[in-house]
């Protein structure tokens, strides 16, 4: 028989660790559907100011956060999984760092540091989930091409800073605007390659919950998290959640760079109840835009050993792309039966859920457990993996099989 | 900020080759063609990225990740590298 479990045993890649949180994530839990490769190369490792976390790559950086931290509805700083497209990363000091903000749909273009961004600006906050485009990439079947991550490129933070459009207010945006760019202060190893440039759609950009933040759960952004100020952009994906941000650019049309035009796209026929992008659009795809309904399972993993008679908790985290989590469904008996699971504390709409349903190990047979999250629109997990090219939006319904001892 | 600047300050990271901590870590398996991976691929990433990556591309995916390397990234790998780089990446990294 298949070992469904895969765990990462990461002893080697330790040095010099003495935390209990190190001790505690010696052994980390990976989907079984990741390729041979992505398994071989992942450890544990800590960037500076991060616990260890699951490396898929050195540089540019790309480090997943273990499962174990999302049995809490806020993600610890510290934990956050860190993802870069370009590996010239800047050290931005606070003090000289500059926001610009133009383009030529502003009629007042200016300039402000971080204590004029304080303080000229009121502050807001909002609970939202970060999860990479890519999370879960390498669970495709086939396989594609990528950062090949577990279920860990994601995170729940208390985001907190101005809104975007405020700041769009300020810089006097005219009718002409179509999409707000951002662009942030690491850059691309070799001049050739194009800077990491992204737009939103205007409407998007002027939803109060847009934020330009400099704090994460009540701190500075960590480093690796887009210190001093990153761009917020709840419901959708996190490649236009901007790091370290710069620039803004209120644009009369649309971006066309290849990380707009080329990349984080998805087939036009795809996903159609997706927000909409429609200056991004072309005849065979579109841009990816909110995260779909989906939930993760943090206390029992595939292949775990239970006993007859024994009391097991389902209990994890479920996400959408802003309508919020209505419900959480969970089988025990390989999808014959669903029952609805307890809801934790409600963080808003763009959180992380928790979930939690108890039952007990049956006399007869092996439990197969299965968890689909609904979101208020009544969208739902698929059963099946909606292939596309680049790997997105994988929210198939897990199968836990426990394996009765 | 454990990264190491090799060749050029952080401020200034035009052609400068940066590397992360960790990296001398990685090791590719020994082949034809792996000096020209070493030589070019590196400049822009750790070479992880190629282990990750495997083993499911076949030699005409890992011709394209090459040639995708070229033209969507501005890859500097020169012509006659390519040819070689792609056939060590499908016969060490390659679907099997």
């Amino acid at each position: 028989m298949i070992d469904r479990r895969k765990f990462l045993a990461a002893g080697l890649a330790l040095p010099a660790l003495s935390t209990t949180t190190a001790r505690a994530a010696a052994r980390i839990w990976q989907p079984s559907e990741l390729g041979e490769g992505a398994v071989q190369t992942a450890i544990l490792e800590s960037l500076p100011g991060k616990v260890p976390l699951i490396k898929r790559a050195y540089r540019p950086p790309n480090f997943e956060t273990p499962i174990d931290y999302f049995r809490e509805p806020i993600t610890r700083n510290d934990a956050f999984f860190v993802r870069y497209h370009l590996s010239a990363i800047p050290n931005v000091d606070a003090k000289a760092w500059r926001l610009k903000v133009g383009g030529d749909a502003a009629r007042q273009p200016f300039e402000l540091d971080l204590a004029r961004l304080k303080k000229d600006f009121h502050p807001t906050d909002v609970v939202a989930v970060c999860q990479c485009s890519g999370n879960r990439r390498g669970m495709s079947s086939p396989h594609v091409q990528g950062v090949e991550w577990g279920v860990g490129a994601m995170g729940n933070a208390k985001w907190t800073g101005v809104r975007l459009k405020d700041v769009l207010e300020k810089a006097g945006i005219t009718d002409k605007a179509v999409e707000i760019g951002f662009n942030g202060a690491d850059g691309p190893a070799i001049q050739t390659t194009p800077d990491f440039v992204k737009t939103i759609p205007v409407q998007k950009a002027m939803d109060e919950n847009t934020i330009i933040a400099y704090e994460m759960n009540g701190k500075p952004l960590p480093h690796w998290n887009g210190f001093p100020a990153r761009v917020i952009v709840p419901g959708w994906t996190g490649t236009y959640w901007m790091k370290h941000v710069t620039d803004i650019d209120l644009r009369s049309s649309p971006l066309a760079n290849f990380w707009m035009a080329a990349a984080y796209r998805v087939p036009a026929k795809l996903f159609t109840n997706a927000d909409k992008f429609p200056t991004q659009d072309n005849a065979t795809t579109k841009p990816i835009t909110d995260i779909v309904v989906n939930s993760l399972v943090t206390s029992i993993h595939d292949g775990d050993h239970v006993k007859r008679g024994q009391m097991v908790d389902v209990a994890g985290v479920a996400w959408d792309g802003g309508r919020g989590i209505r419900d959480v469904e969970v089988s025990t008996d390989g999808g014959r039966s669903w029952v609805l699971a307890q809801l934790g504390k409600d963080y808003g709409n763009y959180s992380f859920r928790t979930f939690m349903h108890r039952f007990r190990v049956p006399a007869e047979g092996s439990p197969v457990v299965m968890v689909r999250a609904y979101n208020k629109r009544g969208d739902t997990q698929v059963e099946k993996l909606v292939f596309n090219p680049a790997g997105y939006h994988h929210n198939v319904i897990p199968q836990i099989h426990l394996e009765v001892a | 900020m454990k990264i190491l600047a090799l060749a050029s300050v952080l401020l200034v990271p035009v052609a400068s080759m940066l590397v992360m901590a960790g990296e001398e870590k990685i090791h590719l398996k020994e082949g034809a063609g792996v000096d020209l991976v070493r030589k070019d691929c590196v400049s822009c990433h750790s070479l992880d990225y190629i282990p990750l990556n495997s083993p499911f591309l076949d030699h005409k995916g890992w011709e394209a990740t090459v040639a995708k390397m070229q033209k969507a990234y501005g890859a500097q790998i020169p012509q006659e590298d390519t040819a070689p780089i792609a056939e060590y990446l499908a016969k060490n990294y390659g679907k099997k």
